[in-house]
């Protein structure tokens, strides 16, 4: 592929073997624009053979800057950056830079692959040796594929931690805005107060009244402060072995141990329902709300209840207790109001 | 130590004594988890503890076991990428000796906080070399020889290797080469998709 290696080797002091080996993307074209040379990359990458006497600008095509023509064109832009594309491959950019020599040895345009080097290697199926020593496009492939690979080490650790965080939320006990239990934490504690022989205990179910009212005139912020109001109430009520659980969005359920007394019971559910109706502000609005109360007792069972079977009739006797008007309360199969006057059945709004 | 590391021990045990094997070492090693993570830096304490394990369960000497990770770091087919990477250090087998010199280099590049070995290459002759390591654990030599070892063989070249002791902080490995176009080796496309 040697045309005029005396010219150049006069000009610049180098054949066009050390030329291929230091610049292994270069093309040497004479003063009228025709192929003297290319390196052994470029003939590579043009799939095709290049015939030295070949016209330049039908091997490349130069994109940037635009209207490069001719020789002249491109000598006035020596030194500058080209962005151009061999004709073989017209979607592969790559880049480069012209410069003249001297005594109508005509000029030498190297180039290098552009942002699309892996698309490129690939493409052409360039090895190491397609690139000077000095070319850092090797590097460049190193860091994009060990890049890659961190990056997909990443994205395991991240899936692994987020399905690990899943799983820690499906076992928590823990209701995480008011810090009451939840119901995963209700059920496993119904199920061991069942599970112990003569364990009598009472559950009280609790449903806010009036809640909604305060959400929507005062925003769910009221409304978390609300929340948060009931569980205070909540917690200072019961004992060390009770268990409160948030439910659902305004509902609650109350395991109060040891307890055979549907009295106790009640009384506790009046003080509760007193308590939570004591109105609160937040932001200096005023926030007063009410709750009804279903309750169901173990000792009220011939047999041994199930938890559902207690829950159940605890959701129907606090029906019943809706049913009746706002802050009441009703213990399930106890006469119904109207039968026997009872104040816990007055009607406290 | 970096989570890599650790992972390439555990890794090793479970390709290939399986699962429970691990499991088993993981006890032993008295490990507060079940898996190294390796996007993770972990306390020292536990690769030497996991590593002491695995010598136990496996009845093998600690030299063997480093030199059978070194192997299994280039030879197994999910670590890839990693043999990949190994390959853009040069075209032939002996330019991957001189490769080694950056090897610590490369590391960062690929991952800041990975701490790799020094590596000095002496020449000897035209075909004879000394390697020193300098790692911030004891075993890199040994984990280089059955790396090395494998390497040579994945560029189709015949090389002698053996440790030559320790100098120092150095762990010192001698390498003979004895042809560099021994067999067609395994096939590495610059351009070729990572695994």
């Amino acid at each position: 592929m040697t045309g005029l290696p005396s010219a150049l080797s006069q000009v610049i002091g180098l054949s066009g073997g050390a030329l291929d080996t230091l610049m292994p993307m270069h093309i040497w074209v004479d003063d009228h624009g025709r192929v003297v040379q290319a390196g052994p990359t470029i003939l590579k990458m043009a799939r095709r053979d290049v015939r030295p006497g070949e016209r330049l600008f039908d091997l490349i095509d130069i994109r940037r800057p635009a209207r490069i023509a001719n020789m002249q064109d491109l000598l006035r832009q020596a030194g500058g950056k080209l962005t151009l594309v061999l004709r073989s491959a017209p979607d592969l950019p790559l880049r480069g830079s012209a410069t003249g020599l001297q005594g109508g040895a005509g000029a030498i345009l190297n180039l290098s692959l552009g942002l699309s080097f892996a698309r490129a290697v690939a493409e052409f199926g360039l090895t190491l040796n397609d690139f000077s020593p000095c070319d850092q496009t090797v590097e460049l492939l190193y860091l994009h594929e060990a890049n890659q690979s961190a990056a997909r080490l990443s994205r395991r650790l991240t899936e692994r931690l987020e399905s690990a965080r899943r799983a820690a939320e499906e076992q928590a006990l823990t209701d995480t805005l008011t810090g009451l239990s939840n119901r995963r934490a209700m059920d496993l504690e119904l199920a061991r107060a069942l599970g112990e022989p003569n364990e009598d205990f009472g559950i009280l179910h609790l449903d806010l009244d009036f809640f909604k009212q305060v959400n929507d005139t005062h925003g769910h912020a009221a409304g978390d402060h609300v929340l948060g109001h009931v569980a205070s109430v909540l917690k200072g009520e019961l004992r060390r072995a009770d268990m409160a659980a948030r439910v659902g969005g305004d509902e609650f359920v109350l395991l109060i141990r040891d307890c055979n007394d549907t009295e106790r019971l009640s009384s506790i559910a009046e003080r509760l329902i007193q308590r939570i109706e004591l109105p609160t502000s937040f932001d200096g609005k005023r926030c007063q709300i009410s709750a009804s109360v279903g309750i169901s007792m173990t000792a009220a069972y011939d047999d041994h209840p199930s938890a559902d079977r207690l829950l159940n009739d605890a959701d129907v006797a606090l029906y019943a207790a809706k049913n009746a008007g706002r802050g009441r309360l009703m213990v399930h199969g106890a006469i119904p109001p109207g039968t026997r006057p009872d104040r816990r059945q007055t009607d406290v709004a | 130590m970096h989570g890599l590391v650790n992972r390439a021990l555990q890794g090793f045990v479970v390709t290939t004594y399986g699962r429970e094997t691990w499991d088993e070492v993981r006890s032993q090693a008295g490990l507060p988890f079940t898996d190294f993570e390796a996007m993770l830096q972990y306390e020292d304490v536990y690769t030497l503890q996991a590593f002491d394990a695995a010598s136990r369960v496996l009845h093998k000497h600690p030299n063997v076991l480093l030199e059978d990770i070194g192997t299994y770091l280039v030879t197994d087919a999910e670590l890839e990428p990693l043999r990949r990477l190994l390959r853009f250090g040069g075209n032939t087998f002996l330019d991957f000796l001189h490769s080694l010199e950056e090897l610590a280099e490369r590391g960062r590049i690929a991952m800041p906080d990975l701490e790799l070995p020094i590596m000095l290459l002496e020449e000897e002759d035209q075909s004879s070399f000394r390697l020193r390591a300098r790692w911030s654990m004891p075993g890199i030599g040994p984990i280089l020889l059955g790396g090395l070892r494998a390497m040579a063989d994945d560029y189709g070249a015949l090389a002698f290797l053996h440790l030559s002791g320790i100098e120092g902080q150095d762990e010192c490995l001698h390498i003979q080469l004895l042809d560099t176009k021994h067999s067609a080796g395994r096939r590495f496309d610059l351009g070729g998709t990572p695994a």
